[in-house]
């Protein structure tokens, strides 16, 4: 018979491949640049009329205010993202590629995990000239930034690794897009519950709160190792849970 | 080299697979027939370890497909019923991601491709990006994908689902050609794709293998009785004439055409030519003498009407007994 000889499948070269593919697909549809715009004009427009507002503040005061407002961007960014990492191609078909390929769910969460977050982490980055204007016209250090950014990008892989998880279970993108927000939105609204809750469940209903309650530390340039272990955590769950998905699925 | 033993698979409360017991040996081609909801799509989806049995072992070259669904899915192509496309690709990318995806390296890729574009016939359309492309093209490039890394067995599901007359006659072809190099497993619902490309027919009803065999081997199951039809020329006394040596064969009236009176008979299909001879013999002018039905689409009816499988007459197993 002509048909193969097995070959060789090492699974983390084909998560590879499903991170490029991936990657190369947010710049060959409007939707990767159209989410990168977004951003950087909501970041200039906060810098510009939140962040520096109208009455004199202390240089340091204006990067808090501009790192807060951008990390909820990047929150928002990563929502929007997060519809593409499985729903979208479970509404055409095309994940049949990758689960009829000899690799695991676990590649197939982490290429596709991966790839969204490089993305993220260019469109954060790519802030860095905001911040950069404080740094050259006033007086904030490297690390305040860099602590700053950092938060974000943690921020960012949180939130999508809880994304990627609603996008496992949702049908349809648009299910996902809306039950990612409505998620991640309560669990922000948890820090306000926290204010109003007596006990000590107080803090923990509010240590929901990514930004909220667990970004602080970051925008005043600290890092805080239990702030960081919250996203961290949050990322591994969300991941761990995703891969629990669909390998459920093949039971169903 | 694919084995199911007592696989069943159930849906919330609903049984969709009993007790499905198959055997595909290498370089078959089989057909994988059955009605809507017969449970086609699920046996394929769960041959391509995309589901899981709820009982039952599946075995693809000895591998069992739940334990290792890695090694199992190395050595299978699938094309599911809507082709796992990304239509912002070109197809030569495409393909090379699905080849690279199954572990293939750029030297047997540049091998490979121009092979696949040839054997799908998509050279043309190699730079082309899959959303500009046709519905037939775009199965096409389904098959290309499902091949491209080679693999021992195909899994084709409804593979000419959609597709036009002429887009059908080139997809006949192309599953021909990759007959030689896969063993082939397709499923439809259209027994002229079966007859006209497997070598052994699964007839699935409810969940179940109800009918398996060669054509000739379900066709020996029919007994051999079949409809034709019968025109003669000469009006209503030419008719009961044709009609009354007919019964004399041992055929049976089953109505006439409404327009042209010709007459609906159910028979041996052997005793055709027997029939033929006596209507010219008895000088009626015979214009056609046509056999309605294919036997593979009497036994898929019987199937499909949950009729249990007619055994086989014991001439048939008697020749087999002794061809073997």
């Amino acid at each position: 018979m002509s048909a193969a000889t097995a070959l060789h499948v090492s699974p983390w070269r084909s998560c590879l491949q499903v991170y490029l593919r991936d990657l190369k697909s947010y710049f060959r549809t409007p939707s990767g640049y159209l989410i990168w715009a977004v951003s950087l004009l909501l970041d200039g427009l906060l810098f510009n009329s939140v962040a520096i507002g109208e009455g004199r503040r202390l240089s340091t005061d204006v990067l808090q205010i501009y790192l807060f407002n951008a990390a909820f961007v990047v929150e928002a960014a990563a929502v929007v993202l997060s519809m593409r990492l499985l729903a979208e191609e479970r509404a055409t078909g095309a994940q049949l590629l990758l689960f009829t390929s000899p690799l695991g769910e676990a590649q197939i969460v982490l290429g596709r995990f991966f790839a969204a977050f490089s993305l993220l982490a260019l469109i954060t980055l790519s802030s860095l000239y905001l911040p950069a204007l404080i740094f050259v016209h006033g007086k904030v250090s490297f690390g305040h930034i860099a602590a700053g950014y950092l938060g974000m990008l943690l921020v960012a892989s949180s939130i999508l690794s809880v994304g990627m998880f609603v996008s496992a279970l949702s049908p349809r993108p648009f299910v996902a897009v809306l039950a990612t927000a409505a998620l991640v939105g309560s669990m922000e609204l948890c820090y306000f519950v926290g204010r109003i809750t007596d006990g000590s469940a107080a803090s923990f209903v509010a240590g929901l709160a990514p930004v909220w309650q667990h970004y602080q530390s970051f925008r005043r340039g600290l890092l805080d190792l239990g702030d960081l272990a919250f996203f961290l955590t949050l990322t591994y769950l969300g991941l761990l849970a995703s891969m629990r998905v669909l390998a459920g699925a093949r039971r169903r | 080299m694919i084995r199911t033993t007592h696989v069943f698979k159930q849906y919330a409360d609903r049984e969709v697979i009993r007790d499905l017991d198959l055997h595909i040996e290498q370089g078959e081609c089989v057909g994988l027939l059955g009605e809507n909801g017969a449970g086609k799509t699920t046996t394929l989806r769960m041959l391509a370890c995309l589901l899981l049995p709820s009982a039952g072992s599946i075995r693809v070259n000895g591998v069992d497909a739940e334990e290792h669904p890695e090694q199992v899915r190395a050595e299978l192509g699938y094309l599911p019923d809507t082709p796992p496309l990304y239509d912002e690709m070109s197809v030569g990318e495409y393909l090379r991601f699905a080849g690279k995806l199954r572990g293939m390296d750029a030297a047997r890729l540049k091998r490979r491709l121009p092979e696949v574009l040839d054997q799908t016939g998509l050279e043309d359309v190699a730079e082309q990006r899959i959303s500009t492309l046709s519905h037939g093209y775009r199965q096409r490039v389904g098959i290309a994908q499902a091949v491209v890394h080679e693999p021992a067995i195909l899994i084709l599901d409804e593979p000419i689902n959609g597709l036009d007359p002429v887009q059908i006659v080139e997809m006949r072809e192309m599953i021909r050609r990759l007959r030689g190099a896969h063993t082939i497993l397709l499923s439809t619902h259209i027994l002229t794709e079966i007859e006209q490309t497997c070598d052994r027919i699964l007839m699935l009803h409810d969940g179940r293998i109800a009918a398996e065999g060669t054509e000739q081997e379900l066709s020996s199951r029919l007994g051999g009785r079949g409809f034709v039809r019968v025109e003669v020329r000469g009006g209503d006394e030419a008719r009961a004439k044709a009609l009354a040596l007919a019964e004399g064969l041992g055929f049976s009236a089953h109505g006439a055409h409404a327009q042209t009176g010709a007459l609906d008979l159910e028979g041996d299909a052997a005793g055709h030519p027997a029939l033929a001879r006596a209507l010219i013999e008895a000088g009626l002018e015979l214009a056609r003498l046509e056999p309605r039905s294919s036997d593979l689409e009497e036994i898929f009816l019987q199937v499909s009407r949950g009729d249990p499988p007619v055994e086989a007459p014991e001439s048939a197993t008697d020749a087999k007994e002794v061809s073997s």
